[in-house]
């Protein structure tokens, strides 16, 4: 290999004692030297064995091994033991790579002693202001820098945060030691000689050292700020692909993730699940391939980990199951996709369903929370998703029929009548759902009533009934919480310019089409309504939702009447 | 949670504990393999009674998924079940003649087997009809995923059960021993469960699929219950309380993210709609051991036999765990 050695692999190995080996082992043997910290946690015994695997390697060292545990100074105090060793031991190499036993190399040996040869001067460390970065867990950022944590995170977490919060009230605050500025970034850093010696024999490097002893996760602020103090020049990304969850665990990568990585260019990947055996041999092969000149390009794999945060943070608007079950107000959106809800059309006109259905394409339901049954399209007894039309069934977890029906259908918006005969249980639900457009003409229930056989009395008692349901459900949806897109007019107001209103349920529904209305759903007959309404208010009811029609039948209301003025005005 | 309520859920946790701890005396040993296991083992627990065709499957999936060792109550098989179990190398056989119903249909005498084998492995209660399928599990082996828990100090995952139907009747089509019994049932329902939330233990109770809209569409709150969480990481101080539907302490029962999110979960496929199914069901009235002597069964029980059709026009063909997960039944939640 490369004569002079050019980067030597500082590796800090906890668990997966096999695989750290495998991996140490493609390193020496491609030419770069080794110094191994392995945890004192890990036994005497399976020290021996892993330190004979590796004997036969000349250019593999270990260093004194001390505790490690996350969060703490001892990682920070392991790699510099180690690099310490390895700076001694190998007076020519340029650059120190620090990686972790759970680390892959990706790409050839030789391409990252190449990377690293044409830049011989430069720091690779991810290295940020800590008022900049937003990763940090726990709302710990400049706060790991001017607070105390004797305690382990793991092991006391109640100490841990308890002692956070005594000092966050009593504002207690470190000083940070004169000239240092926190940074804060990836633990996995490569350094040049230069810079790396600089730290490690720094005059104050003691007084730097106590201070961050007590640091929360030095490992991620030590060297990142120290090496802002004598870099002359620092790349602020790492070479090792680490991706990390929200909580700030690392992800792992497994067999699945092959292509991936080897498509990201990376020179070295971290963690590895110990049982990837096909990562391990894909990328432990030995080397003989064309050299690549490729930047690392982790592009697509940081979108993929970056779509994990967002499903496990924010999920799937509309989305109840069994691992999301959002509470009232925090769904992210109640239901998966827009949806119409129409009330009194279905009376005022004798097909109105099919008419809407032929004008836009969206899926026309019947009155979905009807008494009876759920009416869905076609009058079918199932609907998409296997959703049952039994009112019983419905009625036991109304909210859940309706996202289930609007997820099942995300994509097409489903429209539906509504009335006061039907279960009210949803009103605010959907009223408070930003997706629900509620076009609502009041008081047009009357209209069946009107039409039909039953004695005056009875009239007169289901329409104060009908009324008072209605009346309510107009309360919500003028409530100041209403976030539907609601129209409410009056039956009367309606009578008098229906174009209008149809012509802005359109507007709603298909935005994109900007084709006027040419033609209306056929008008119920209305002959004799006036006198009715009259009537019912001499009964002493006072039928207040419909609007105000004239007493006698001035206007015997047909379609073609009223088209005409409509289209006179256009 | 007051702190009355704890105290009584830790009450409650002890008296199921203290019942598994009494019942242990109902199991005979027949083949105790348990010295074989190790530290880091995945174990399952189940209960089986006259499983016989269904037990080759059964353990070549879960040995396949990384499941290292399998411990099992029989409860008084005639079928042959027994000794094909005992025979397992990697299987520990307890058999018992006591009633399943009185054990809480097994789960004090698997509560008691997991007091005992269970304490700090990943295990996974299942019944011989249920196939665990989780994010990946195509290409990612079962200790991936428990060790992606672990790293994550994530202690339960919940799969929801998902019960499977062939197109048509469920008798047309015979299974043999060893077939996936998913080549012929192949379909489930994929969007009509309905989720309330139970405040005592914090779980939610999951209702739905073709069961409820078939046969218990005048009676809703019997349907049967789809929520699970099979997978644990086991504690000797955990019990369940219902089947595998919750258990104690309630924490475990939290699987689910209040806030939007949403959390890592898997899926068991049911193959309980076999054309076994049938003899099955007459032989469970006549011994009246099952939930099925109550009200579960009577309502489906009649309907299953004159006319065994769960299909539908809105009926899913099943096709993987992609699939599961994009219909929302299931989730990757930050696994990836």
């Amino acid at each position: 290999m490369s004569g002079a050695a050019s980067v030597g692999i500082v590796m800090i190995a906890h668990t997966a004692l096999d695989r750290a080996a495998q991996v140490a082992r493609h390193w020496a043997v491609h030419g770069c030297p080794v110094v191994i910290h392995l945890d004192k946690k890990i036994g005497d015994v399976a020290y021996q064995e892993f330190v004979e695997g590796l004997s036969d390697l000349p250019n593999l060292h270990f260093s004194s091994r001390c505790r490690c545990e996350w969060g703490t100074w001892s990682l920070v105090h392991a790699s510099q033991t180690a690099s310490t060793l390895m700076l001694k031991t190998y007076p020519d190499i340029r650059h120190v790579y620090l990686a972790s036993g759970a680390c892959l190399p990706l790409r050839p040996v030789r391409e990252l002693i190449d990377y690293l040869a044409q830049h011989p001067d430069t720091d690779f460390i991810e290295s940020a202001t800590a008022g900049d970065v937003a990763w940090a867990a726990g709302g710990l950022d400049s706060e790991r820098f001017t607070l105390r944590f004797p305690f382990s995170w793991k092991r006391h977490r109640r100490l841990f945060d308890g002692y956070v919060r005594l000092q966050r009230t009593l504002h207690f605050s470190r000083k940070i030691p004169q000239g240092l500025v926190p940074h804060l970034g990836s633990q996995w850093w490569c350094l040049t000689r230069r810079t790396l010696s600089a730290i490690l024999d720094n005059p104050q490097r003691k007084e730097y050292d106590r201070y961050f002893k007590r640091v929360w996760i030095p490992d991620e602020s030590y060297y990142q700020t120290l090496t802002r103090l004598v870099s002359t020049k620092i790349e602020s990304r790492s070479l090792t692909l680490s991706k990390f969850d929200y909580q700030g665990k690392p992800h792992a990568f497994y067999n699945d993730h092959l292509q991936l990585l080897r498509q990201s260019d990376c020179f070295v990947a971290r963690k590895i699940w110990p049982n990837a055996d096909q990562l391990y041999q894909a990328f432990l092969k030995n080397e003989q391939e064309t050299v690549n000149h490729a930047e690392p390009n982790p592009g697509k794999i940081d979108r993929i980990f970056a779509k994990a945060v967002e499903r496990r943070t924010r999920g799937r608007a509309g989305l109840y199951m069994q691992s999301r079950f959002p509470t009232e107000g925090r769904e992210n959106g109640a239901t998966a996709f827009p949806y119409s809800m129409f009330q009194g059309f279905s009376y005022l006109f004798e097909d109105f369903d099919s008419w809407l259905a032929k004008y836009v394409g969206v899926t026309v339901h019947g009155h979905l929370f009807a008494s009876e049954q759920a009416e869905f399209k076609g009058g079918q007894s199932i609907y998409c998703g296997g959703i049952s039309n039994s009112a019983m069934l419905r009625n036991s977890n109304p909210k859940a029929f309706l996202t289930n029906l609007i997820w099942n259908t995300k994509g097409k918006r489903q429209c539906f009548q509504f009335g006061p005969d039907d279960l009210q249980e949803l009103n605010w639900f959907i009223a408070k759902d930003p997706n629900a457009h509620i076009s609502a003409i009041t008081g047009a229930w009357i209209v069946p009533l009107f039409h039909s056989n039953l004695t005056f009395a009875e009239i007169r008692k289901i329409s104060a009934r009908l009324q008072k349901i209605e009346n309510a459900h107009m309360r919500i949806l003028r409530s100041p919480y209403a976030k539907a897109r609601v129209q409410v007019m009056t039956m009367a107001e309606f009578i008098e310019n229906p174009m209008e209103p149809l012509q802005n349920i359109f507007d709603v529904i298909d935005p994109r089409n900007s084709k006027r209305l040419s033609e209306m759903p056929k008008l119920v007959d209305l002959t004799g309504f006036g006198k009715f309404l009259q009537s019912l208010k001499n009964q002493g009811m006072h039928p207040h939702l419909m609007g105000d029609f004239p007493t006698l039948d001035q206007i015997p209301l047909t379609p073609q009447r009223i088209r005409k003025p409509y289209l006179v005005r256009k | 949670m007051s702190v009355f309520e704890s105290y009584q859920l830790r009450l409650e946790r002890q008296r199921w504990r203290a019942r598994a701890f009494r019942k242990r005396r109902e199991l005979m040993p027949v083949a105790n393999r348990t010295d074989k296991i190790n530290p880091h083992d995945i174990i399952i627990f189940s209960t089986m009674r006259n499983e016989q065709i269904r037990l080759p499957y059964f353990l070549r999936y879960y040995r396949d998924l990384g499941v290292n060792h399998f411990v099992i109550v029989d409860n008084d098989s005639s079928d042959g079940s027994r000794e094909f179990m005992a025979e397992q190398p990697d299987v520990s056989l307890w058999t018992t003649s006591h009633s399943y119903k009185n054990s809480r249909f097994g789960v004090d005498w698997l509560n008691w087997l997991q007091m005992k084998y269970g304490h700090k492995h990943w295990t996974l209660t299942v019944d011989v009809d249920e196939f665990l399928v989780f994010p990946f599990s195509d290409t990612r082996s079962l200790p991936a995923l428990t060790d992606w828990l672990d790293a994550s100090s994530i202690p339960s995952f919940s799969a929801m059960l998902l019960d499977m139907y062939p197109k048509g009747r469920i008798d047309a089509q015979p299974y043999h021993a060893n077939q996936n019994p998913f080549e012929i049932i192949s379909w489930f329902d994929s969007g009509n469960y309905t989720i309330s939330k139970n405040k005592r233990y914090a779980n939610l109770w999951i209702q739905g699929g073709p069961r409820a809209r078939s046969f218990f569409t005048d009676a809703p709150d019997n349907a049967p219950a789809m929520n699970k969480i099979p997978l644990v990481k086991w504690h000797r101080k955990y019990a369940y309380i219902s089947s595998t539907h919750m258990l104690l302490p309630r924490s475990l029962n939290r699987v689910y993210d209040e806030r939007g999110g949403e959390k890592a979960s898997g899926c068991l496929l049911h193959a309980k709609f076999l054309d076994t199914f049938q003899a099955k069901a007459k032989e469970e009235i006549t011994r009246g051991q099952h939930y099925f002597n109550s009200h579960e069964f009577k309502a489906y029980h009649a309907a299953m036999l004159e006319n065994p059709d769960l299909w539908c026009n809105w009926s899913e063909k099943y096709s993987g765990w992609q699939q599961l997960e994009n219909l929302g039944l299931m989730s990757k939640g930050n696994w990836a």
